[in-house]
């Protein structure tokens, strides 16, 4: 198969020979992959935007799941920052309310849009919600927003790995962290340079991070990983526009989490036998949610 | 390459919590039913691995049931489709096996009405994108880089030259081809893998050949 880019140092530089953005190449590449008008395509990443954002609304809302383990905490923290004394500020927590509504939503089995899992989903738009009413970016500017997200994860799960039964969290909430700093650099104004820079210092710091679900649900710590990761990627950012680089090309960082993946125990690969779900807790949940055995469902 | 498109990444859209073991879920489900071609009246569902052991907090098994609904990832009605499985009259039984399989997610999904039974076996490989690995107990090999045709067939001189010529007819080509059967003169089936989109049509008039029985299409 043709693609435009295989690795992130070729979308920089392709997106820097023909001054293009980032999520231009992507589009450039979808048209040219799926054969499909870029209409088209800018209509359906316009209509998952719009289930993101109805996502995002409901878990703002309030919503729990099933099992009780998870659902509220989205609503809480919107309350504590309309008390006005937040110390990480109000833009950071509000990606982080959103992030957490968004998986809260999943969490309780309602619409969300994979990016790049359902485990990981409240990153891109935690952020992209959040950054909005700093930009005040178009409704174009914003789709625009998911296709950079898209090209970087796009090389991650081609070149590494998106699953979490592959390469932990890492791969997860990892990867859509990077994804999400790289998409507010781009528009934010930062250059293809900057928003790879972005990514690589994201991803940097989730390198390791274990997928551990207590019980082998989508629900704890996955909520609150998504949490980190949504101020994870805002911290990246703004230090890839102040001009901070990562020692370690993007690319290689990839690489390393790959590596650190395929290093990493089954235990800690979304098997829900190490980790918070070892955990006496963990064990206690998981005995309480489901008896201590898996029911048979009939007619 | 795996992944192909933007949207395998930004998407699918889809019903929580899970993108291999809800979304996956339900795509098998459909791909079953697509199969089938028609409603079941009774599904076993055989599962394996981590989705024997996670189904129930994933919604694996209702999942799968929505699928054989022919509900997609996202459709909210997923989240009753066993109400809906007893008021479309679709009776079914959930499975947990121990044994080992290749991949941790898997699923063997038997399904019937009156007249008809059919078996499949499908895995899902991460992110929502599932592979279908057996049908009727024939091993199906899908790349998974070419959309592919089914044609089930009655094992009679003529049927692959005829389902050949009609693709031909149509600038169809054909990337890869497998042919299996059980025993002579039995039902087989062929597996074409094709470079070009198939349309519906174009499906309806193989269907319509001497000896055919079902010709289902699987996207790429």
């Amino acid at each position: 198969m043709e693609v435009l880019f295989h690795n992130v140092r070729e979308l920089v530089e392709l997106a820097n020979s023909e001054n293009k953005l980032i999520s231009e190449i992507m589009i450039e590449q979808e048209i040219m992959i799926t054969g499909r008008s870029r209409e088209e395509i800018i209509a359906q990443m316009d209509r998952n935007l719009t289930v993101m954002e109805e996502a995002v609304e409901k878990g703002l809302n309030g919503v729990r799941s099933t099992s009780g383990l998870t659902g509220g905490d989205a609503v809480l923290l919107q309350n504590y920052m309309k008390q006005g004394n937040t110390l990480s500020g109000e833009l950071m927590l509000d990606a982080v309310s959103k992030a957490v509504a968004t998986n809260e939503v999943n969490a309780a089995m309602g619409t969300i849009c994979a990016t790049p899992t359902a485990g990981s989903a409240g990153v891109v738009p935690g952020t992209l919600f959040a950054v909005k009413n700093k930009l005040n970016p178009t409704r174009e500017q914003m789709i625009r927003y998911l296709f950079n997200a898209g090209a970087f994860g796009f090389v991650v799960a081609n070149n590494a790995s998106i699953s979490g039964a592959a390469g932990g969290c890492q791969a997860e909430v990892g990867s859509a962290a990077g994804m999400a700093a790289a998409a507010i650099v781009e528009m934010a104004g930062g250059t293809p340079e900057q928003s790879a820079q972005a990514f690589a210092i994201t991803l940097k710091n989730m390198l390791g991070l274990v997928c551990d679900p207590v019980a082998g649900l989508v629900e704890v710590p996955c909520v609150k990983r998504n949490a980190m990761g949504a101020s994870n990627s805002l911290v990246a950012a703004d230090m890839a526009l102040a001009g901070v680089t990562s020692r370690i090309p993007c690319d290689e960082v990839i690489d390393a989490m790959y590596k650190i993946g395929q290093t990493m125990p089954t235990s800690l690969k979304e098997t829900a036998q190490g980790g918070l779900a070892a955990t006496p807790t963990g064990k206690w949940l998981e005995a309480k949610i489901f008896g201590g055995a898996v029911l048979n469902s009939g007619n | 390459m795996k992944f192909k498109s933007v949207f395998d990444i930004i998407g699918p859209v889809m019903i929580g919590p899970s993108s291999s073991h809800t979304a996956g879920a339900a795509r098998i489900g459909r791909v079953a039913r697509d199969l089938f071609g028609k409603q079941p009246t009774w599904a076993k569902i055989y599962l394996y691995g981590s989705f024997a052991e996670t189904y129930k907090g994933h919604g694996t098994d209702v999942a799968i049931i929505g699928g054989l609904l022919d509900y997609d990832t996202f459709d909210e009605r997923i989240k009753t489709a066993f109400e809906d499985a007893e008021k479309a009259g679709l009776s079914y039984e959930f499975i947990p096996e121990t044994a080992n399989t290749e991949h941790p997610n898997t699923a063997r999904i038997v399904i019937g009405d009156g007249e008809q039974e059919m078996s499949m076996v499908g895995i899902s490989i991460g992110g929502g994108k599932t592979e279908i690995t057996e049908l009727n107990g024939f091993p199906l090999r899908l790349s998974g880089n070419l959309a592919a045709i089914l044609v089930v067939h009655e094992d009679r001189s003529g049927c692959i030259a005829n389902v050949a010529n009609c693709l031909a007819k149509y600038d169809i080509n054909i990337g890869h081809m497998e042919v299996s059967r059980k025993e002579k003169g039995n039902m087989a089936l062929m597996i074409i893998e094709v470079d070009q989109n198939v349309d519906e049509n174009i499906l309806e008039e193989i269907t319509k050949l001497p000896n055919i029985t079902q010709v289902t299409r699987i996207a790429d």
